[in-house]
C-alpha cells in the first residue's frame, strides 16, 4: 500500500536516459552526414528535420497506454499483412524491387510497418495465456511471423523479410521455449541452407559469393566490400579527421549516405570513435533490456525484450556487413543513415519502449 | 472449490515460473548482445590496428575510379539531309570547391583574366550550393579561343579552377522550324527524378520541346563508363578499361526545310499558324507558328531578362500554336458536318433548305443570322458549302443533336488529340451533353447545337487537328497519323530505321461516294462561280478544294455590324484556311490559322495557296525569291 505513495518522475511520458542517448546519436549521424553528403548542408537540413519528424512520432506513441495499445495489435497486423498483398499485385517498383505502394499524396513501405507489427502480433498472441506456450500455439506463433516474411522475401527485400522474421522469432525466444528446440531448429536451418541456395535471385546468391571472397570482384560486386575495408582500416586509431576521409570524398566508397556511412564514420573518427559510438549503442541497449525486467504483465515484457533485441540486430548486421563480417544486406545504421522511412519506424519502437516504462505505475493490480 | 483453489496455485506457480524464465532469458540475450559487439570491436581492432598500414598503402594508393563518357547525341535532318541540331565543342571554366581555399578571392583574381558577368556568379553560386564540394562547378560556358589561352597561362595560379571542353547542341537555322524540332536545355530538378540517373550520368542536357523531346531516348544515347587511375587530388592519370558509350542515333525529318522557310517568310508579320501535310503517308512537310524564337538561346540557360522578354510578348513567341493554339474553327467545318447529314441519313445530295437570312428555333425568338443579310435562297449540300451559307448548317446541325455531331467530328480528330509525334499536344473541343453535364455541371440547351453547325460557340481546334480533318477527306478517310520524323537512322550500323506510323483504322462511311460529293463542294469554294475563295482558284495551273473560315474574337451583338475599320487588330477575327491540292490525287493538304487576320478568303487563302503552289510547282518563280508578306484586307467573309 505504502508503495503506490513512491512517485516515479516522467516527463510527459519520456525517458530520460533512452532519450540522452537518442539525442546524442542524431547529433554525430547529422555530423557525419555533413562530411559523407560532401558538404551539402541542404542534406543535413533534410535529415535534420527527418529526425524531427521521427522523435514527433516517439513522443506521440510513448503517450499511448499498453493496454491500449494492445487492443490495436490484430487491426494493425491484418491491414500490414492486406498491404503486403497489394505491393505484389499493384505495388511501384524501383530498383528492380517492388517495395512501395504509392497511395496519391505520397509512397508507403508497408513492409516498413511489419517490423514493429509482427513482433507486437507475435507478443499479443503469446501474451493471453501463461508461458512457455503449448505447441500448437508455439506453431501458430511461427506462421504469424513467417506469412509476413515470405511476402516481404517475395518483393524481394531480402533484408527486411529476415529482419521481420527475426522481430519474432525473437518474441518466442522470450516466451520461453525450451532450448532443445532453439538448438534443433538452428541444426534443421543449417540442414536446409542448400535448399535456400537454390530460393535466392542471382543477385543474392551472388553476394553471399562475393562476401565469401571479396577480391575475386574488386571492380565489379566485390567494389562495395573492398573499398569499405578500405576506408574503415586506414582510418586508424585516431582517424583522418572530420572531413578529412578521402575514401567518400574521392567516391571510392558507395553509398556512403546510407548503408555504408559507418565506413565514413571510422575513415574519419577511427577506433576512438567507434567505441564512444558503441558505448552509446550498448547504453541504450542496457537501458532497453532494464525497462524490459521492469516491465510488467507479458505483453510489455516480451514486446519491449524483442523489440530492443531487434535494434541490436540493426546495429550489428549494419557494421558486420561494413567491416567485411556480413554479406552486404541492405540494412541502415539506427540513427545515423541517411533516410526517412526506416527512421520513423525505429523512433516509433522507441516511442513503444519509452510507453511501455512510463506507465507502468497505472499497470500494476 | 478445491478445483479452483488448485488452479489458482497453479497459475501462481505459473507466473513465478514464468518471471525466472523471462528473468534469465533477457540477461542472456544482453550477454550475447555484448559478445556480437565486442566481436565487432574485435575485428575493428584487426582492421583498424594491425592491418592499419596495409589499408593506409591500399588508400593511398586507390586510384582506380570509374568514370561516365556520355554518348553524344544524334544529329537532326531535314527529309532533304539539311542539317538542324548537331553538336559543336566549346569550352567551359570550372570549379572544384574543395580545392579552393578562397572562393571569394579566387573569383575576384579570375575577374581579371577573364570577363565575369553578374548572371555568370549568381548561377555559380547557386549550383555551388546545391553540388557537392568535390563535384566541379561551372563557372563560365563558351570561351573564346582567347580566352582558354589566356588562362592556361595563368592555370597555376588557380588550384581547383580548370577548363572542360564539352560538346554543346547547336542549331545551324536558328529560329526555322524550331516549333517542330524543339531544343535541348540543362536537366533540372524535376527531370532528375524521372530519368534514368544512370544513363545520364555523364549527361547536362535533355530534350525540353518538339521532336528533340518526344525521340529523347533515341538522340541520347546509351551511357559508356571507363576506369582510370587518379592521383589523390582526383585528377585522371591513366585509362585503364573502357566501355564506349554508345552515340545517339540521328534523326531525320518528314519536314523540308526549303518549304518550312518559305512558309515562315510568308506569315513573317503575323501571329499565326501553317501546317502542311502529306495525306498519303501523314508526313508533316511542314509546322509554322509565328512569331517563332532562338532555340540556340536554351541550350545552356537562357538569361532571366532575355526570358522574361519571350515569356512576356504580347505575341507569345514561345507558343505553339500548330498544336497548343485552340480556335474556334468556325466555317471550316462546314463540309464535315454536312458529311454527318448524309452518314446519319438525315440529307441527300439533292435535300434542300430554304435560307432566308437567318435561322429561328420553334417557339423561340432569337435570330441565328446569316452572314448574308438577303439569305441564300434554297440551298443543297454542294451550294451550301460552295457559298458557306450558315442557315443550312444551322438547321442540319439541330437535326443531327449534339451528341451525333460530336460522334461523326470525332473521327476527323475534332475534339481528340491528333496523336502527332510532339509533346504538348492540346485536344480542342467538340462538345457533347456529356460534356457539358461533367464539365460546365450544366445542361445542353438546343441553340448551343445550331450554332455548333458552324464551327462556333464551344467548339475549339488547333490548326493540326484542323490540317488532319482535312487529309482525312481529302484520303477518303484513309489517313494516318501525323508524323514530324521520317527515320532513325543508327549511326553504328548505318541501317534506315523508318519511324512506324501506328497503323489507323480506315473510316468507313455508308456511301463511298459521300467523299466525292464533299470533296466536290470544297472544290466549288475556289473553283465554282458562287464559291467565297473564287479569287484563289482563278488562275491556279491545277485544281484544288478549299473551305474558309472566320472564328470570332468578340462577340457581335444581334444587328450590329462589324465594322473591321473601327475595331483594334487584336479584336479583329481569326482567319482560317483548310485546304488540299491536286483534286484528284492529294499530295498536299494545308490549314492556315492567321490571329487577328480579319479575312479567312483575303488573308489564310492566300497563304495556303502559295504554300501549295510552293510544294507542287518546283518551276514557279516562288523559289526564287523570298515572298512579300500579304497585305490585309480588312473584309469579313465565310
Amino acid at each position: 500500500m505504502l508503495k503506490t505513495a513512491w512517485r516515479y518522475d516522467h516527463f510527459m511520458h519520456l525517458d530520460k536516459p533512452l532519450l540522452l542517448g537518442l539525442f546524442s546519436l542524431s547529433m554525430i549521424g547529422l555530423i557525419v552526414l555533413y562530411s559523407a553528403g560532401g558538404q551539402n548542408m541542404d542534406v543535413v537540413l533534410g535529415q535534420a528535420s527527418r529526425m524531427a519528424m521521427g522523435f514527433s512520432v516517439m513522443f506521440a506513441i510513448a503517450q499511448l497506454h499498453p493496454h491500449y495499445i494492445a487492443r490495436w495489435v490484430p487491426w494493425i497486423y491484418t491491414a500490414g499483412l492486406i498491404l503486403l498483398v497489394l505491393v505484389l499485385v499493384m505495388g511501384d517498383i524501383s530498383k528492380g524491387s517492388q517495395r512501395w505502394l504509392n497511395l496519391g499524396l505520397f509512397r508507403f513501405q508497408p513492409s516498413e510497418m511489419m517490423k514493429l507489427a509482427v513482433p507486437m502480433m507475435v507478443t499479443w498472441f503469446l501474451a493471453n495465456r501463461p508461458l512457455p506456450p503449448s505447441p500448437l500455439r508455439l506453431i501458430i506463433a511461427i506462421l504469424i511471423a513467417l506469412i509476413p516474411m515470405l511476402l516481404i522475401a517475395k518483393q524481394p527485400d531480402l533484408g527486411t523479410a529476415l529482419l521481420v522474421g527475426s522481430a519474432g522469432m525473437f518474441v518466442i525466444f522470450f516466451a520461453g521455449i525450451p532450448w532443445k528446440l532453439i538448438f534443433g531448429a538452428g541444426a534443421l536451418l543449417a540442414g536446409a541452407a542448400p535448399v535456400f541456395w537454390y530460393l535466392l535471385h542471382d543477385y543474392q546468391r551472388k553476394r553471399i559469393l562475393v562476401f565469401l571472397d571479396p577480391e575475386s570482384e574488386p571492380l565489379g560486386a566485390g567494389y562495395h566490400i573492398v573499398q569499405s575495408k578500405i576506408a574503415v582500416g586506414s582510418g586508424g586509431f585516431y582517424g583522418k579527421g572530420w572531413l578529412n576521409g578521402t575514401q567518400s570524398h574521392l567516391e571510392f566508397l558507395p553509398e556512403s549516405t546510407t548503408d555504408f556511412i559507418f565506413a565514413v564514420f571510422n575513415e574519419e573518427f577511427g577506433m576512438l570513435g567507434v567505441l564512444l559510438l558503441l558505448s552509446i549503442y550498448v547504453f541504450i541497449l542496457t537501458r532497453g533490456m532494464y525497462i524490459a525486467m521492469q516491465a510488467q504483465g507479458t505483453f510489455a515484457r516480451l514486446l519491449s525484450s524483442s523489440l530492443v533485441t531487434t535494434l541490436f540486430v540493426y546495429i550489428f548486421v549494419n557494421m558486420g556487413m561494413v567491416i567485411g563480417l556480413l554479406p552486404v544486406v541492405g540494412v541502415p545504421l539506427p540513427l545515423i543513415s541517411y533516410g526517412g522511412t526506416s527512421l520513423v519506424t525505429l523512433m516509433a519502437n522507441f516511442g513503444l519502449l519509452m510507453g511501455i516504462h512510463t506507465h507502468r505505475r497505472l499497470l500494476s493490480n | 472449490m478445491a478445483a479452483r483453489q488448485y488452479r489458482q496455485r497453479f497459475i501462481l506457480t505459473d507466473t513465478v515460473r514464468e518471471n525466472t524464465l523471462f528473468m534469465n532469458r533477457i540477461i542472456i540475450a544482453w550477454v550475447l548482445m555484448l559478445c556480437g559487439l565486442s566481436l565487432i570491436v574485435v575485428r575493428l581492432f584487426v582492421l583498424q590496428i594491425s592491418q592499419h598500414e596495409r589499408y593506409t598503402t591500399l588508400s593511398e594508393n586507390n586510384r582506380v575510379k570509374v568514370l561516365p563518357l556520355p554518348p553524344t547525341r544524334g544529329f537532326i535532318f531535314d527529309r532533304n539531309g539539311v542539317l538542324l541540331a548537331e553538336n559543336r565543342a566549346s569550352y567551359s571554366l570550372e570549379i572544384v570547391p574543395e580545392q579552393v581555399e578562397d572562393m571569394d578571392q579566387t573569383l575576384t583574381e579570375l575577374t581579371k583574366v577573364m570577363s565575369l558577368d553578374e548572371v555568370d556568379i549568381t548561377r555559380f553560386k547557386k549550383q555551388l550550393r546545391q553540388k557537392r564540394h568535390f563535384d566541379s562547378v561551372p563557372l563560365r560556358f563558351k570561351l573564346t579561343e582567347d580566352e582558354v589561352a589566356r588562362f592556361s597561362v595563368q592555370r597555376h595560379r588557380f588550384p581547383g579552377v580548370d577548363i572542360a571542353s564539352n560538346l554543346n547542341r547547336y542549331y545551324p537555322l536558328g529560329a526555322s522550324g524550331v516549333h517542330a524540332i524543339g531544343y535541348v536545355g540543362r536537366i533540372n530538378e524535376q527531370e532528375l527524378e524521372v530519368i534514368d540517373r544512370a544513363n545520364y550520368s555523364g549527361s547536362n542536357h535533355m530534350g525540353k520541346a518538339g521532336v528533340e523531346k518526344y525521340y529523347e531516348d533515341q538522340l541520347h544515347g546509351k551511357v559508356g563508363f571507363q576506369q582510370v587511375e587518379t592521383n589523390v587530388m582526383g585528377r585522371v592519370l591513366r585509362i585503364l578499361e573502357r566501355t564506349p558509350p554508345i552515340p545517339g542515333q540521328n534523326l531525320y525529318l518528314n519536314i523540308d526545310m526549303s518549304l518550312q522557310s518559305f512558309v515562315e517568310n510568308l506569315i513573317r508579320e503575323e501571329r499565326a499558324a501553317v501546317v502542311a501535310l502529306d495525306p498519303n503517308t501523314g508526313a508533316v512537310l511542314a509546322l509554322a507558328s509565328m512569331p517563332y524564337y532562338d532555340p540556340n538561346l536554351f541550350v545552356n540557360g537562357i538569361d532571366p531578362k532575355a526570358y522574361r522578354e519571350l515569356r512576356d510578348s504580347m505575341d507569345r513567341p514561345l507558343f505553339n500554336r500548330v498544336l497548343r493554339g485552340q480556335y474556334p474553327p468556325g466555317s471550316t467545318v462546314k463540309a464535315f458536318v454536312g458529311l454527318a447529314g448524309f452518314e446519319y441519313g438525315i440529307r441527300t445530295e439533292n435535300s434542300h433548305t430554304q435560307c432566308r437570312g437567318w435561322y429561328t428555333l420553334k417557339d423561340q425568338e432569337h435570330k441565328y443570322r446569316d452572314w448574308k443579310k438577303t439569305g441564300h435562297g434554297s440551298m443543297n449540300f454542294h451550294h451550301a458549302v460552295e457559298q458557306s451559307c450558315d442557315v443550312y448548317f444551322y438547321d442540319l446541325a439541330h437535326d443531327l443533336g449534339i451528341d451525333r455531331l460530336h460522334e461523326f467530328m470525332n473521327k476527323f480528330s475534332f475534339g481528340r488529340k491528333t496523336d502527332i509525334d510532339l509533346p504538348g499536344e492540346m485536344g480542342g473541343l467538340m462538345p457533347s451533353q456529356e460534356w457539358k453535364r461533367r464539365v460546365r455541371k450544366a445542361a445542353w440547351f438546343p441553340g448551343e447545337t445550331v450554332i455548333t453547325g458552324i464551327g462556333q460557340g464551344y467548339t475549339l481546334a488547333t490548326p493540326i487537328q484542323l490540317a488532319v480533318a482535312t487529309a482525312t477527306l481529302s484520303s477518303h478517310g484513309r489517313f494516318k497519323q501525323p508524323r514530324v520524323a521520317f527515320s532513325l537512322d543508327e549511326t553504328s550500323t548505318d541501317e534506315l530505321s523508318v519511324v512506324a506510323t501506328p497503323p489507323q483504322p480506315k473510316i468507313n462511311l455508308r456511301q463511298e461516294n459521300y467523299w466525292d460529293v464533299a470533296i466536290h463542294a470544297m472544290e466549288a469554294v475556289v473553283h465554282g462561280s458562287a464559291g467565297t475563295a473564287r479569287k484563289l482558284g482563278a488562275h491556279s495551273s491545277y485544281r484544288f478544294a478549299g473551305k474558309t473560315g472566320t472564328a470570332q474574337v468578340v462577340g457581335i451583338k444581334q444587328d450590329e455590324k462589324y465594322d473591321a475599320k473601327k475595331i483594334a487588330k487584336r479584336l479583329h477575327d481569326h482567319a482560317l484556311f483548310i485546304s488540299f491540292a491536286p483534286l484528284d490525287n492529294p499530295r498536299i493538304a494545308v490549314a492556315v490559322v492567321v490571329e487577328n487576320g480579319g479575312s479567312g478568303s483575303g488573308v489564310a487563302g492566300p497563304i495556303a495557296k502559295q504554300v501549295m503552289d510552293y510544294y507542287l510547282l518546283p518551276d514557279s518563280p516562288l523559289h526564287l525569291a523570298p515572298p512579300e508578306p500579304i497585305e490585309h484586307s480588312l473584309t469579313r467573309d465565310h
